[in-house]
């Protein structure tokens, strides 16, 4: 198999790629599938606005006296799995929560900086339910179902009541009322904000909701507890096997309904700005027992982080995009260039966004930005240790506005620039690089938030729905919320009216081989006692995703990286070395697992990106551009939501597309000139 | 820089511990003190040894995961989480100590790992405003003015990590009590459970073994979101009001307490 890929790129690369590439042969049968069409078929037809009422009536109620004997299981408890869990606990259901950390209020929403996006027009500047629904989707490059995105924005407003309810302490104005500001590249402000710490003061919110219910008796919470395999009995997913990460015992837990909510998967690049213990082995465990994942391509990197000052990072640090709006971002001009930045006159300095996008200049949208950075680092301009890195200036904004100014606006971001990385931006230009944030991809959901595997539901950043190929600033937050404040407790009493369902026997053989699963793989981790240490797998792994799989996407560097991928899994199954034992507190055994699973992610995402001949929102294909060097889409042969299913290990992934139609929104190509 | 440090190694919460010093070469002073903690953990895997389990996450200071006591102070030598800590604080040479968060409260799971639940126990007697989702009236029914707005946003930026317990002389969690009953009380919202809140919570602090406040101010002087002493003062002066005045309602959670009890109005 390995052979005749290889041998099919060798022939590739005799022939240049052109705009206008041969596709009739080239991803034909090599790498996947294809399999039948798939459809949400939750979301009812008519007019726009009545489609979430309407659902919500047809859904099936379960009578307030039978939900105490319903179960449901809760993976994680960030925005999305917090808030799900305490709202499902105050209606009575019995639930299961469960996270890795040492307590619910870790979750990674805790580091959202910015904002949350909500159509309250407390503006009155003509913002609306309509025109939030239309930025979501157009931000998306169209490649988001609309009925989930209009609904997103209608629960929107209620979002904020809720927040402000228990207590979450918005900016006020003087006169006491919630204040509002603008975010990237959108004509109203319609963002809700918390100084810069708007993540942790929501998600403090849903954890104080969930404690409240957990002290009521009406959620179980284990914290320090991993999800490790998925428990599907007759097609129906009915509970999960757990690792009890202080004491090495494997469980099983068994419900009416599984609902994850674990984030994204951004640390397959190893560097992102995610937390260290984000990982995808949740949702790709489902995945592997038949839960489609869709677009796992669509990831999104942020233009302004801070960049890599050596081998050993191991994280990368967001800095708001507001930096933005006054700093002016620039290059030296010959590669050779390296005086201190403040030694080199304007005549040696490139302001390439000002000079290659006159009319957006420094405020094109993140992924021109980050592409652009990229570009210039590549030719051997880049500025820093390593040479990735390019300068974010503020001196001309501190003399224009003065010190005082751009210290109140932005004092604190200074400062945690200084303690990172001992520079002082006030005196010396900053240095930022692109960094993976978010992404879009996940497991694929119906208008109900359901899996194409009846029995889990999927919330938050883990589902592919929303966003499309783009988020938005300010709505990760937004959607979190949505689906576990107000989407998920209104649609899967739909599927749980038909409960309780039978109980499934301890020794039943699908939850003995979902255990044995379990037990066997975390055997084999320990018993290979190899060379090389995990971290140092997940290095090489990450910048094999990076390097080909990142701001810019190409044929030939996809199919190295699927064939360096698979190389890089095998060596790792033969050559990891995890010490300690199994019955213990063992996080090198614990990053083992994640990495594992984050080898067949990798894989899978190179094979999504290689099939989706376009450039969308995030995922940029070099083949697929305009004369100007923008992103090209071909709405004629993609306008789908590519959902992949699992055909075994070592069988090839089988396409699902969910064609998207566009009632109400006509596409338009974006253009930033 | 060449360093030695000095860890805390315990292999289970029943065994003894003791100090153990790897020295340490060519460490840079951009890498951060976690970030070195990996590059030690991973000569030490390479040479067979047990890895040092110390627990962090979003390492950009958020999420309060983080937390180790260094050369006698918790998070170490700048106002910051230990994960924003750089290696830029120390030279070349320097013997540094790591150690867990000591209470009692705060058992020792494995090296430098350690059990908080005990915040989130005292978070569910009462570190909560009970708005049951769906029952909220529009976001602007009721007006915050800014400056209780302010004040109340300056205490919820406690992130939980549990330096201030680490810090008191008496291993009391006042600091972290008293944010999240200043939070909440000063809002508009938070007014119709001020008084079980605080007496649910304080009454949980006690139970979990957490020892009294007598106003010295190590916790402050380490926290790394400056919650100020003041919050302490407030809940001072809630608790007293809510003993004379009554406090009706005890959330599940808090164990009653027989003394206050009969305090409590008809």
């Amino acid at each position: 198999m390995k052979r005749t890929s290889t041998g099919r790129s060798a022939t590739r690369d005799q022939a240049v790629p052109t705009l206008e590439p041969d596709v009739s042969s080239i991803d034909a049968d090599s790498f996947y599938l294809n399999g039948p069409d798939i459809a949400d078929t939750k979301a009812p037809s008519g007019p726009i606005e009545e489609r979430w009422e309407k659902r919500r009536f047809s859904a099936k109620l379960v009578n307030p006296a039978n939900r105490r004997k319903l179960s449901i299981i809760v993976v994680g408890t960030g925005l999305a799995g917090a808030s799900a869990a305490a709202t499902l606990g105050e209606a009575g259901y019995q639930v299961h929560s469960f996270c890795y950390q040492d307590s619910p209020r870790r979750a990674h929403s805790i580091a959202a900086q910015g904002g949350i996006n909500a159509a309250k027009n407390y503006r009155n500047d003509g913002d609306s339910i309509y025109r939030l629904f239309y930025d979501t989707v157009k931000g998306g490059d169209f490649r988001a179902r609309e009925s989930n995105v209009y609904r997103l924005a209608e629960v929107s407003v209620e979002i904020i009541d809720q927040c402000v309810a228990q207590g979450v302490p918005f900016a006020r104005e003087y006169g006491g009322l919630l204040d509002n500001r603008s975010f990237g590249g959108v004509q109203v402000s319609r963002t809700f904000y918390a100084r810069g710490q708007t993540g942790q003061q929501l998600l403090i919110g849903a954890y104080q909701a969930l404690e409240r219910q957990i002290a009521a008796g009406t959620v179980i919470m284990d914290t320090r507890h991993e999800m490790l395999e998925l428990i599907v009995v007759d097609g129906r997913a009915r509970g999960v096997v757990i690792r009890d990460m202080v004491t090495g015992r494997i469980e099983t837990h068994l419900a009416d309904a599984v609902v994850l909510a674990t984030g994204g998967y951004g640390n397959v690049f190893f560097l992102s700005t995610n937390a260290m213990g984000c990982n995808v082995t949740a949702t790709w465990r489902a995945h592997r027992k038949g839960a489609y994942f869709a677009n796992p391509c669509f990831t999104q990197i942020h233009p302004t982080c801070i960049p890599v000052s050596g081998e050993y990072q191991s994280k990368l640090t967001l800095m708001s995009e507001s930096l933005r709006n006054d700093g002016r971002i620039w290059v030296p001009r010959s590669g050779e260039d390296k005086r201190d930045p403040r030694q080199i006159p304007e005549a040696d300095r490139d302001y390439y966004l000002e000079r290659l996008y006159p009319s957006f200049g420094n405020l094109v949208p993140r992924d021109i930005a980050s592409r652009a950075a990229k570009n210039v680092c590549d030719e051997g301009r880049g500025v820093g240790p390593g040479g990735l890195g390019v300068y974010l200036d503020f001196a001309d904004a501190i003399g224009r506005l003065g010190r005082g100014a751009v210290a109140a606006r932005y004092g604190n971001l200074f400062d945690m620039y200084t303690q990172i990385t001992g520079e002082n931006p006030y005196q010396t230009p900053m240095r930022i690089y692109p960094a993976v944030h978010y992404t879009m991809g996940g497991l694929w959901v119906d208008y109900d938030l359901q899996s194409n595997l009846p029995g889990l539901y999927v919330l938050g950043e883990a589902n592919f729905s929303d966003h499309g190929a783009n988020r938005l600033g300010a709505s990760a937050l937004m959607q979190g919320l949505a689906d576990g404040y107000f989407v998920l407790p209104n649609t899967i009493n739909d599927y749980l009216a038909a409960g309780p369902f039978p109980a499934v026997d301890p020794d039943h053989p699908a939850v003995l081989e979902a255990v044995d699963a379990v037990q066997t793989r975390i055997a084999k981790l320990l018993s290979i006692r190899g060379t090389r240490t995990v971290d140092s797998f997940h290095r090489e792994l990450g910048r094999v995703m990076w390097d080909y799989c990142g701001m810019e996407r190409t044929e030939e560097g996809l199919r190295k990286a699927i064939t360096r991928i698979r190389e890089l899994r095998q060596e790792f199954w033969a050559d990891v070395n995890v010490l300690g034992s199994d019955r213990e507190l063992n996080q090198a055994l614990e990053r083992a697992g994640r990495v594992a699973d984050f080898f067949e992610l990798g894989e899978l995402m190179c094979i999504d990106a290689l099939v989706r001949r376009e450039s969308c929102g995030g995922h940029f294909r070099a083949e697929s551009q305009t004369e100007d060097g923008e992103a090209l889409r071909d709405d004629e042969r993609f306008t789908h939501v590519s959902a992949w299913e699992f055909a075994g290990d070592g069988a090839k992934p089988i396409l699902h597309k969910e064609p998207l139609v566009y009632e109400f929104i006509e596409l338009k190509q974006r253009s930033y000139k | 820089m060449n360093i030695t440090v000095r860890v805390w190694r315990q292999p289970n919460a029943r065994a003894q511990g003791e100090m153990v010093a790897y020295p340490l070469r060519g460490v840079s002073e951009d890498m951060s003190f976690l970030e070195m903690l990996d590059v030690l953990n991973e000569r030490l895997t390479t040479r067979g040894d047990d890895p040092v389990a110390f627990d962090s996450d979003c390492r950009e200071g958020i999420c309060g995961m983080c937390g180790l006591v260094i050369n006698g102070v918790p998070h170490g030598p700048q106002q910051t989480t230990t994960c924003q800590l750089h290696m830029r604080s120390f030279k070349d040479g320097d013997v540094i100590d790591v150690e867990p968060w000591r209470a009692e409260p705060f058992p020792v799971i494995k090296d430098l790992v350690v059990d908080r639940s005990a915040f989130d126990r005292i978070i569910q007697a009462g570190g909560y405003i009970s708005a049951p989702t769906g029952t909220a009236p529009d976001a602007h029914a009721m007006l915050v003015p800014k400056h209780r707005a302010d004040k109340a946003f300056d205490a919820a930026t406690c992130i939980g990590c549990g330096a201030c317990v680490a810090a008191c002389p008496n291993g009391s969690a006042m600091l972290f009590t008293a944010a999240k009953v200043t939070h909440l009380g000063l809002l508009p919202q938070g007014q119709p459970e001020r008084f079980s809140r605080v007496l649910g919570m304080v009454a949980q602090h006690d139970d979990e073994g957490f020892g009294g406040c007598t106003n010295i101010g190590e916790c402050t002087a380490v926290c790394p979101k400056n919650i100020p002493l003041e919050t302490i003062s407030r809940l001072n002066r809630d608790l007293l009001r809510a003993l004379t005045h009554g406090g009706s309602h005890w959330p599940k959670a808090a164990p009653i307490r027989e003394e206050l009890e009969e305090e409590e109005p008809e």
